[in-house]
């Protein structure tokens, strides 16, 4: 294309743009609004799965040892274990690094369990780790069904219900914003579809004296990617410095239990991007739509 | 020379109207062809199809050897830079100037900006609107508006011009003066076809006359009569 024409397209697009001043503004705003809800929404998806993702990480299988196992038996069934195929590590945890453990995690409290020491009520154990957090309990089961094996236990029911929780949280959020961004495109498709109307005539005469239909359409692409991307404005400004906000003001607190927040950067810089991709997007799907009936003249 | 062959086209609308029933024509180069009939007789439909703006049911439209028939979508835009149409209602943009309206044809298949110039300039002259060049469409005269249409059909120099009433809307002496500008066309080697229900004008200008009733040809005589009564 000749520099001259690509001029004049974006000449086209900026006139249309201002000669329908508030259908153009009230394309922006049906972006913004989607955009910001899908932005907000991905922040929240993204540390959930986030938040989540650390604390399946720390889900673990303790198989504790009947007593009256002989060392011996002990290599083979840690080597049983290993042989099954989700499972990732077998570590052995002797009663007395259990009870440490326990005194260690319990803080004040444990002090009272010092004086078990010498009559530790432990037994020794196994910690198992699956290659996938989902396959815990299914692992967890097999083990239980081994001799020598006194009772299994990965924290039955919390664990279920916390996969539980994070899978029907993802499903939702997808849902949702996919959701979202078709209502934009409609919204987006109608509009343009309005300002599209107004230049009919001028699509007419266009296509009576010879333009292709290339020609006529680019100005209506740059349009609304134009729109989609004006859209994206308050969105990103909110993304960026909400989160940065937000980060500050939440973070510290949720040390105490061991999770963090998304960091700040990249992920700010990566869902900016995001939002201007499928702002853009939505902005030439719906002018790309709309003048599509109206070249067939 | 042959410019335009229809062979046994048939149109019928998608509501079952059949506008055209069998037409077999030959237009030469340089003709001048007036198009007649009653109201619905289908001369809209007849020119339609000439620039493809209607697709024919069945038959060929050849326009110098090339099939509109058959002629993919995309390809449609180059042949209408063959062919100049021009209508009752002129169909200019309101918000452009003379010059503009005109230009508007060379622009957007990309002609050069001088090109431009100096062909608008030159097709504003011809039909005696140089001195307006920036005045807006609804500071004209119904018979300016056509006359800057005309131009605006023109300017690319199509070998030939194809026009719908084009003095429909316009009084008898101001027709006579469009009639005036696509005489001087036509001497000037355009072929010219124009669907008319203008008596005065056939019968005082003399050029071939194709009449068509109920999609089919009835009459085709050179130097012709309108032949109905108004
Ligand atoms: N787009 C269309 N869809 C359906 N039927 C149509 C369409 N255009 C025209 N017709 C029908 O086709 C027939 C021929 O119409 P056409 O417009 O070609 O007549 P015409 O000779 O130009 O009439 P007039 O002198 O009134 O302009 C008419 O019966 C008309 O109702
Ligand atoms: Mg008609």
């Amino acid at each position: 294309m000749k520099s001259r024409t690509l001029k004049r397209h974006f000449a086209e697009a900026f006139k249309s743009l201002g000669r329908n001043g508030w259908m153009s503004f009230a394309s922006v705003s049906a972006v913004t609004v989607t955009l910001l809800l899908v932005g907000v929404f991905l922040v929240v998806l993204l540390n959930l799965n986030h938040l989540a993702s650390q604390i399946e990480g720390d889900v673990e299988i303790r198989a504790y040892i009947d007593r009256t196992t002989k060392q011996t038996e002990y290599n083979d069934l840690q080597q049983k274990m290993e042989q099954i195929p989700n499972v990732n590590e077998v570590k052995f945890q002797s009663k007395e690094d259990g009870l440490q453990e326990l005194i260690k995690s319990l803080g004040d409290e444990g002090k009272a369990f010092s004086s078990l020491k010498n009559e530790n009520p432990l037994p020794d154990a196994f910690i198992i780790k699956t290659k996938k957090p989902q396959d815990t309990s299914t692992v967890a089961s097999e083990i239980e069904k081994y001799d020598h094996i006194k009772k299994v236990d990965y924290g039955q029911g919390t664990v279920e219900r916390l996969f539980k929780v994070t899978g029907v949280a993802r499903n939702v959020g997808l849902v949702l914003i996919v959701g979202l961004i078709f209502t934009a495109m409609f919204l987006i498709s109608n509009t343009i579809k309005l300002t599209i109307v107004s230049r009919r005539k001028e699509i007419e005469i266009m296509k009576l004296v010879g333009a292709t239909n290339g020609f006529i359409r680019w100005p209506f692409f740059i349009e609304g990617f134009v729109l989609g991307l004006m859209g994206a404005i308050i969105p990103i400004l909110v993304v960026v410095f909400g989160y940065q906000f937000l980060h500050g003001q939440v973070n510290n607190q949720l040390d105490t239990v061991f999770v963090k927040l998304l960091p700040v950067y990249p992920m700010v810089l990566q869902l900016s991007v995001m939002l201007a991709v499928i702002g853009g997007l939505i902005g030439v799907w719906g002018s790309m739509t709309s003048v599509r009936k109206f070249l067939k003249v | 020379m042959t410019l335009i062959e229809m062979k046994d086209v048939w149109k019928t609308y998608p509501n079952g109207v059949m506008a055209l029933n069998g037409i077999d024509i030959y237009i030469d180069k340089g003709e001048f062809v007036y198009v007649v009939g009653p109201s619905g007789a289908g001369k809209s439909t007849f020119v339609k199809c000439m620039y493809r703006e209607e697709k024919p049911t069945k038959g060929s439209i050849l326009i110098q050897g090339t099939d509109l028939a058959k002629l993919r979508e995309r390809h449609i835009p180059k042949m209408r830079r063959k062919i100049g149409v021009i209508f009752q209602d002129f169909k200019l943009l309101p918000k452009l100037t003379v010059y503009e309206n005109v230009a508007f044809a060379l622009e957007v298949i990309e002609e050069s900006p001088k090109v431009i110039r100096q062909r608008v300039m030159e097709v504003l002259d011809l039909v005696g609107l140089k001195n307006k060049a920036r005045s807006f469409p609804d500071e004209l005269s119904g018979g300016e508006q056509q006359r800057v249409s005309i131009a605006r059909s023109i300017v690319n120099r199509p070998p030939v011009i194809i026009a719908d009433e084009p003095t429909g809307n316009l009084d008898p002496e101001t027709a006579w003066e469009i009639m005036d500008i696509f005489k001087e066309i036509n001497e000037r080697g355009t072929t010219v076809v124009m669907a008319t229900h203008n008596k005065d004008i056939v019968n005082s200008f003399k050029k071939r006359v194709i009449a068509i009733e109920g999609g089919r040809i009835v009459r085709d005589e050179q130097k012709g009569e309108y032949g109905y009564e108004i």
